[in-house]
């Protein structure tokens, strides 16, 4: 073993593992960020808690990974390049691991344009293959990425993305295996919906062995409504939603489109869960968590190991 | 070259509103070639200038002089014969320019007349488009002539972010993914192979980073 790591404890022990997700709130709420943990407790191993997801300021993610640690919790801590520079990371990263924050994951994040503050300058000191280069040299080599020797390392579980959807497709594997190279623990994928296509990108991701190199977990996202279907299909870049879903959720009555996305969630997981190589799945149940337990257990996948 | 783009008129005249003559300076190089400050934008920007003061009651005299050189202090003296008949001088260099004038004559108010964009080339009549960063320790060794840095909207140095979609980035639909232009130009060359290898994170300490930035060539240095 090479963390504390609840999760890597998972993997290792040949688990499908399942990790949930929690965007803090955008205020000094830290009741919400226990609300929406507690709706995640005993169905998930552990819980990513966002960055400043889509550039929109937030309760930071070690903050609120803190507050899951106060109750018992276990947090992934997400860290994206745009907001800090190798400096302010470092520093987080040790400050985090001295409070038990033992996971992370490694992200480029969204451009400034997409959130609340597009006049903001981008950071982009590190991209993510860097950043991951930089916790795994704290961690293994017991140094700052500067060179000096650091007193206490922190051994964190190194997650990083990957989004199997996104263009130049034939580019998409290669990128995976710099990720691992640069040292990848574990992967979380962009939410699926295109089966196929990830069941392609799969085949690539054996046909290098990188699935004996790091754990894959398949990222999941139940869609509430048509609306949110659509939103996805045509808003969010890098996402791939095939009409035949969007059709599914519009042919539904309205009042019975949250069932619905929940039936294609729990489906879509069973279909993953057979792809050889795919060793857990990221449910993204995004301000939708009541959903989880009720997709977890469908799944097959509780209770969660003890381990 | 160093791009630039023409300042709104009215932020011009604001800026000379209390001035009754002004010496408006082009520069013959980049801003010539990208038609924002050269011999015909001075002349344009001086009538529009005449014909604003004049519709409301007030006169301007405008000297117009284009430099060959803006950024270099021998053109700049050009202007001394000229500068003490004026209130103020109104440069349509890049901000080099600007600063060279403002260095020469310390007891005269200089104002930008453009705004400095970047370092681009010409995509077609009327294009420009960025191309450098001036990061100080070029990679276009590494990524098949193209530049991540100048062209990505994140300025990543391995590979394209989950964003890039049908060759474009998910900044805009107007700005190509330099990812998908790189690995296009890497499999043209049959170097895909190169992609995998990884791009160390970057000294920056090369670019604006270190502090400004200055080049001593002691073999021409006096």
């Amino acid at each position: 073993m090479m963390t504390e790591s609840v999760l890597e404890k998972v993997m290792k022990a040949g688990h499908i593992a399942v990790t949930g997700e929690c965007g803090p709130p955008r205020g000094a709420m830290p009741e919400k960020v226990k609300e929406k943990a507690e709706l995640l407790r005993g169905y998930v191993d552990a819980v990513n808690i966002t960055d400043n997801q889509t550039a929109m300021v937030r309760m930071s993610s070690f903050a609120a990974s803190m507050i899951l640690k106060q109750i018992n919790m276990n947090p992934v801590l997400q860290m994206v390049c745009r907001d800090r520079n190798r400096l302010a990371m470092q520093a987080d990263i040790i400050g985090a691991y001295s409070h038990g924050i033992n996971t992370m994951l490694c992200l480029t994040g969204d451009h400034m344009k997409f959130g609340d503050h597009p006049m903001a300058s981008g950071v982009f000191d590190l991209d993510s293959i860097q950043m991951i280069q930089m916790v795994r040299k704290m961690r293994d080599e017991g140094k700052f990425f500067g060179g000096a020797e650091i007193k206490g390392a922190p051994k964190m579980f190194i997650g990083a993305a990957a989004n199997p959807f996104a263009d130049p497709f034939e580019l998409r594997v290669a990128r995976l295996a710099k990720k691992v190279r640069a040292g990848a623990d574990f992967i979380q994928t962009q939410c699926i919906f295109n089966v196929d296509k990830f069941e392609q990108w799969m085949k690539g991701v054996r046909e290098r062995g990188l699935h004996k190199e790091t754990y894959i977990m398949a990222g999941i996202t139940p869609m509430k409504s048509v609306g949110a279907a659509r939103y996805m299909k045509n808003k969010v870049p890098g996402m791939d939603v095939p009409s035949e879903l969007v059709d599914r959720m519009a042919k539904t009555p309205k009042e019975k489109q949250a069932q619905e996305g929940i039936d294609i969630c729990v489906e879509t997981i069973k279909r993953v869960l057979d792809i050889e190589g795919v060793a857990g799945v990221h449910i993204m149940a995004i301000e939708w968590e009541s959903a989880v337990p009720e997709i977890v257990e469908r799944s097959g996948l509780y209770p969660r190991p003890q381990v | 070259m160093i791009t630039a783009e023409r300042k709104p008129l009215a932020e011009i005249i604001d800026s000379i509103d209390d001035c009754r003559r002004i010496l408006l300076v082009g520069c013959n190089e980049c801003v010539t070639v990208c038609s924002a400050g050269g011999r015909k934008e001075v002349a344009m920007l001086a009538s529009a200038l005449q014909m604003d003061f004049m519709k409301r009651g007030k006169t301007l005299d405008v000297r117009e002089m284009t430099l060959e050189r803006q950024c270099d202090p021998e053109y700049v003296e050009q202007l001394a014969p000229y500068i003490g008949q004026v209130d103020a001088v109104v440069s349509m260099a890049c901000g080099c320019g600007v600063q060279e004038v403002a260095k020469r004559f310390r007891d005269k108010r200089v104002f930008p007349a453009v705004n400095t964009k970047f370092m681009g080339a010409s995509e077609g009549p009327g294009i420009w488009a960025e191309r450098c960063h001036g990061c100080g320790n070029c990679l276009l060794g590494l990524t098949g002539g193209i530049c991540p840095i100048a062209r990505c909207s994140k300025r990543l140095l391995n590979g394209p972010c989950g964003g890039s979609s049908h060759g474009k980035c998910e900044v805009s639909d107007e700005i190509d993914c330099v990812w998908q232009l790189i690995w296009d130009r890497l499999k043209e060359l049959g170097q895909e192979d190169r992609y995998e290898e990884i791009i160390e994170a970057k000294d920056w300490s090369t670019e604006r980073a270190g502090g400004p930035r200055k080049i001593v060539r002691e073999d021409l240095a006096q």
